[in-house]
């Protein structure tokens, strides 16, 4: 090498080395402050949320002359005002129990058909089409369950009715099939599909390579493998995934409001027209809702708020818990 | 203007664990330090301590006192953004910056710092620094392209293209070579010739021979036990340490009768 | 029993291979026994057992997993046909869940594309009656647009600077309180139902502060939507990023906060440009927290933070409730506009991802 090379020219001799000077920048307090906020914006959102919905919702409560949870009816503007919760809790379950029944097992299906049974190339594209699926927006569900579901349902319901009536939630008394809490429960199943089969999917993907294969090496079948390698260590993934879907299912308000005619009674024959939930409810009465009307919706929104919060909230402590639980990595 | 860098009773903390104890030792301005030692004694934790890039870890912290032309620069009224700019460091792995063409990256350090500088003022650094790196003939032809793009080599040059341009007085090398084949060490190794007649250079490295070929002076760094804190054993001319060191482990070390 | 009968099933190239093949199904055996029940369901039909196309399909794959089932078990054991039961399970729940993805995205496309023309897209509903044709939902376009930019404009920097905090600023702070505090609340906000938002806007901003509903309000709602979903993305971004990198930016002399805006945002922009896109395709559709925030509109409002303001969702909404036969095909136009809309965002992100961050060479 030579020794002609030019080289960065040192600076000039300062009396002092230069180190010297305020160590807080204003550049960094202003950025650190402003993600700051952000992140407290954030907790304050979440708390006004509960707190505007406790404190407009008191009003309905002070006029109501009904008990709040175990009335069915809904006329808050009458005088005296009369509502509960009790339908609506009633059809939220049910619908929300009867998605769960139907998106659960076939979203676990799907997402080990996508990470252990599709070939690779095949299981992208497949993964990519489910979600997809997830945004499709809810009133879109909505319409099509009404105008292509409906229709199809009349034949299973009619089976349903012609041979398993003597179960009562299978019962049709009416001969009508359309409106029904089955069918608010079938699209809300649609729905929540991709939820599940997305949050599977990434835990089957996460099952360590060595699980897989020594239970492979034992000679166990496929399905031995899923049952001793996968299930066992995505329980906890899977139970999560199904809680965010149940959660998912419990608030979807615009497709439930579609398809389902806001009546306020508790009917088990689950196939016949009538049922509500929390969210649908308040969608379709906003508009005709005096204030006694609107802040007894709120009520309704504030017990919605509650419930999903628990479910969520129990989802993301099953997860967290099991990755504690798995340690180290 | 090289500066020269004293460390005294520098205790070295993560958090509760103390990683490093009781080092004392002198750099020479314009010259090659080498730091030798077993993985996890703490060369590195030592270095990051001449440049505060240490108290950028959450809980970590030093007690002890680093000199550099005997200012204290852990001292209160001192900018830790300061020191960095007098002593820059270059890492084990090449990391340009990925999202900046090559003459992007060799400017950062003076288009970030907030001062307005001229484009031919600019230009000229550019220059001057990728000839200090030995990279100019290389990458004269593909300024804008991302940095990236080059071998591994090519990148190591151009991180320390990128070091040398804030004009810093001391440069720190965390074991600049583990990471690129003979041929591009070998052209590292060069350039490190070259530079100590401008910076004081401190560097970390596990190859015995480099550290023989570039350093004037090694520091031995050695962990006593298991979870016990990493020591200076001992620090002396190059030749001395490896022709006739002062202390039993070290010769254990370098003759590689240690694990 | 490993090589007796065996080669009559397997056409082994081995003998080894035939050794360890054991009483296998022939490869075609599953061909065989799928065509034979779809041929006896047909015969069924045929013969009015069974009767409709769903019907005969169902007593088809229920043929089939007895038929293949009950062959595998007299062949194979117990073990494997339990595994091929799996099996088919498995490919039935994916052909279940697949079904209702192609019917709802043909019927909005049978039912949605006829109503495209230009008028659709570039006038109202103003003064067009539900039950006549005609009209369109250029306001709702506008409307839709605006909302969600501007929810985009208000959801997108908190919840960058959110993510930010958590990833940079919070492993350093004295107390992780308030890092876990956020932390959590990102992951309830998540689930909370979008007309429980839809709510919130009503009763903070519409009953107590008394502003009129409008676009705006709308756009507020939507923001709080898109938040957790931009904070957890963009967290995961940053948390891709190197330390190194970091590292040697501070170590040039590059202030903190210079940094981070400067090289570490600049390394996570595709991703967090990609979470941002997908984020304002997941609210584009949303239609409860519209309903309880706009009134609808059948007008051109271009000002979101005055008067009454139309939505795509809300627009659909309205047609589609409205009954008529006119009124609901405007419906599926509205929905089919929606679809594409959130599709070009979807694209959008992949482009905008593949183009910007790291460079490669
Ligand atoms: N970020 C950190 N947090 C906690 N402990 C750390 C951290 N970095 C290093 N340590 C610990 O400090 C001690 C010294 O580590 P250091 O990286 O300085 O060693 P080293 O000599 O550079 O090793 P190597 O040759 O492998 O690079 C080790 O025990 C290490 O585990
Ligand atoms: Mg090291």
């Amino acid at each position: 090498m030579s020794s002609t090379r030019e080289l960065p020219a040192t600076p000039a001799p300062t009396a002092s080395s230069g180190i010297k000077g305020k160590s807080v920048r204003r550049g960094d307090t202003v950025f650190r402050g402003l993600s700051r906020i952000a992140g407290i914006a954030i907790l304050l959102t979440m708390s006004l949320i509960a707190l505007f919905l406790v404190w407009r919702s008191i009003p309905s409560f002070t006029v109501n002359t009904a008990n709040f949870f175990t009335t069915s009816e809904w006329f808050p503007d009458q005088t005296p005002p009369v509502f509960g919760i009790a339908a609506l809790a009633f059809g939220t379950l049910m619908t929300s129990i009867i998605a769960m029944i139907l998106a659960v097992p076939v979203g676990i299906g799907v997402a080990l058909f996508i990470s252990h049974y599709a070939h690779r190339r095949m299981s992208a594209i497949l993964a990519f089409s489910t979600d997809l699926l997830a945004a499709v927006p809810s009133i879109i569900f909505g319409m099509w369950g009404l105008e292509f579901l409906t229709p199809h349902m009349q034949g299973l319901g009619q089976w349903l009715n012609d041979y398993l009536g003597f179960i009562p939630i299978f019962r049709n008394d009416l001969g009508q099939y359309s409106k029904s809490i089955f069918i608010a429960g079938v699209v809300l199943a649609i729905m929540i599909l991709p939820t599940i089969s997305a949050l599977s999917r990434e835990v089957f993907t996460q099952v360590p390579r060595g699980n897989i294969e020594a239970s492979l090496a034992l000679g166990a079948t496929r399905w031995e493998m899923v049952r001793q390698a996968i299930f066992p260590f995505a329980k906890p993934g899977m139970i999560s995934a199904a809680m965010l879907g149940l959660g998912r299912a419990l608030g979807e308000t615009i497709a439930v409001a579609l398809i389902l005619s806001a009546s306020n009674s508790i009917n088990w024959h689950f196939t016949e027209p009538g049922g509500n939930t929390f969210a649908a409810n308040i969608a379709l009465r906003w508009n005709e809702a005096g204030s006694t009307g609107l802040s007894a919706l709120i009520a309704s929104g504030l017990v919605l708020f509650i419930i999903t919060l628990v479910v969520n909230v129990v989802a993301r402590g099953i997860i967290s818990r099991h990755a504690e639980f798995r340690g180290g990595n | 203007m090289a500066k020269r860098i004293d460390v005294a009773d520098l205790d070295i903390y993560y958090g509760s664990f103390k990683a490093v104890e009781n080092v004392t030792l002198a750099v020479e301005p314009r010259s090659v330090t080498a730091f030798i030692g077993p993985s996890g004694c703490g060369k590195s934790s030592v270095l990051r301590t001449l440049n505060r890039l240490h108290e950028v870890i959450p809980g970590a912290y030093i007690t002890g006192k680093v000199l550099l032309d005997g200012e204290d620069i852990y001292s209160a009224d001192v900018d830790p953004v300061n020191v960095r700019r007098t002593i820059g460091m270059v890492f084990q792995r090449p990391n340009p910056f990925p999202t900046m063409t090559i003459r992007e990256n060799v400017t950062a350090g003076l288009t970030l710092d907030g001062a307005r500088r001229s484009k031919a003022e600019l230009e000229q650094v550019v220059e001057k620094s990728l000839r200090g790196a030995n990279l100019w003939d290389e990458v004269k032809d593909r300024l804008d392209r991302p940095g990236a793009g080059l071998s591994g080599g090519q990148q190591q040059r151009l991180c320390i293209a990128r070091a040398i341009a804030v004009e810093p007085q001391v440069l720190l090398m965390d074991e600049p070579c583990s990471a690129l084949d003979p041929i591009s060490t070998l052209a590292i190794e060069d350039l490190i010739e070259q530079l100590k007649l401008n910076f004081t250079i401190v560097i970390v490295t596990h190859n015995m021979q480099q550290a023989a070929r570039v350093s004037e002076t090694t520091a031995f760094f050695n962990l006593p036990a298991i979870g016990q804190p990493g020591r200076l054993v001992e620090i002396a001319p190059t030749e001395q340490i490896f022709s006739n060191p002062g202390e039993q482990a070290t010769e254990d070390y370098i003759s590689g009768r240690f694990g | 029993m490993a090589t007796v009968g065996s080669g009559k099933f397997e056409r082994s190239t081995s003998l080894l291979q035939d050794a360890l093949a054991g009483r296998r199904l022939p490869r075609w055996g599953v061909g065989a026994v799928g065509l034979t029940s779809l041929l006896a369901a047909y015969l069924l039909n045929v013969l009015t057992v069974v009767d409709g196309v769903a019907g005969t399909f169902l007593v088809a794959v229920l043929l089939f997993v007895i038929g293949q089932t009950g062959w595998s078990f007299t062949v194979e054991g117990r073990r494997h046909a339990v595994d091929r039961l799996a099996t088919t399970t498995v490919y039935a729940a994916f052909l279940i869940a697949v079904t209702p993805l192609v019917a709802v995205l043909g019927t909005v496309l049978v039912k949605g594309f006829p109503v495209f023309s230009a008028q659709f897209f570039t006038t109202s509903m103003r003064n067009v009656s539900p039950r006549s044709e005609g009209g369109g939902l250029y306001h709702a376009l506008i409307g839709t647009l605006e909302q969600v930019g501007l929810a985009a404009l208000i959801g997108v920097p908190i919840g960058v600077l959110a993510a930010v905090y958590l990833v940079e600023y919070a492993p350093e702070a004295k107390s992780r309180r308030l890092s876990s505090a956020i932390s959590f609340f990102v992951d309830v906000m998540t689930g909370v139902p979008s007309v429980v938002i839809g709510l919130f806007i009503y009763t903070a901003f519409i009953l107590t502060l008394g502003l009129p509903r409008s676009g705006f309000a709308a756009s507020l709602a939507l923001a709080i939507l898109m938040l957790p979903v931009i904070v957890r993305t963009t967290e995961e971004m940053l948390r891709l990023v190197p330390r190194d990198l970091r590292e040697s930016s501070l170590a040039l002399g590059i202030p903190r906060w210079k940094t981070i805006l400067k090289v570490v945002l600049p390394t996570a922009l595709g991703g967090i440009i990609t979470g941002a896109m997908l984020s304002i395709a997941r609210v584009a559709g949303e239609t409860a927290p519209l309903l309880l925030t706009t009134f609808l509109s059948q007008s051109i409002n271009s000002n979101p933070f005055k008067g009454p303001q139309a939505a795509l969702p809300t627009f659909i909404w309205d047609q589609f409730t409205s009954g008529t036969d006119a009124s609901r095909a405007r419906a599926w136009g509205g929905a089919l506009t929606l679809i594409v809309l959130i599709m070009i965002l979807y694209a959008g992100a992949k482009v905008i991802a593949r183009l910007t961050g790291a460079k490669k060479s």
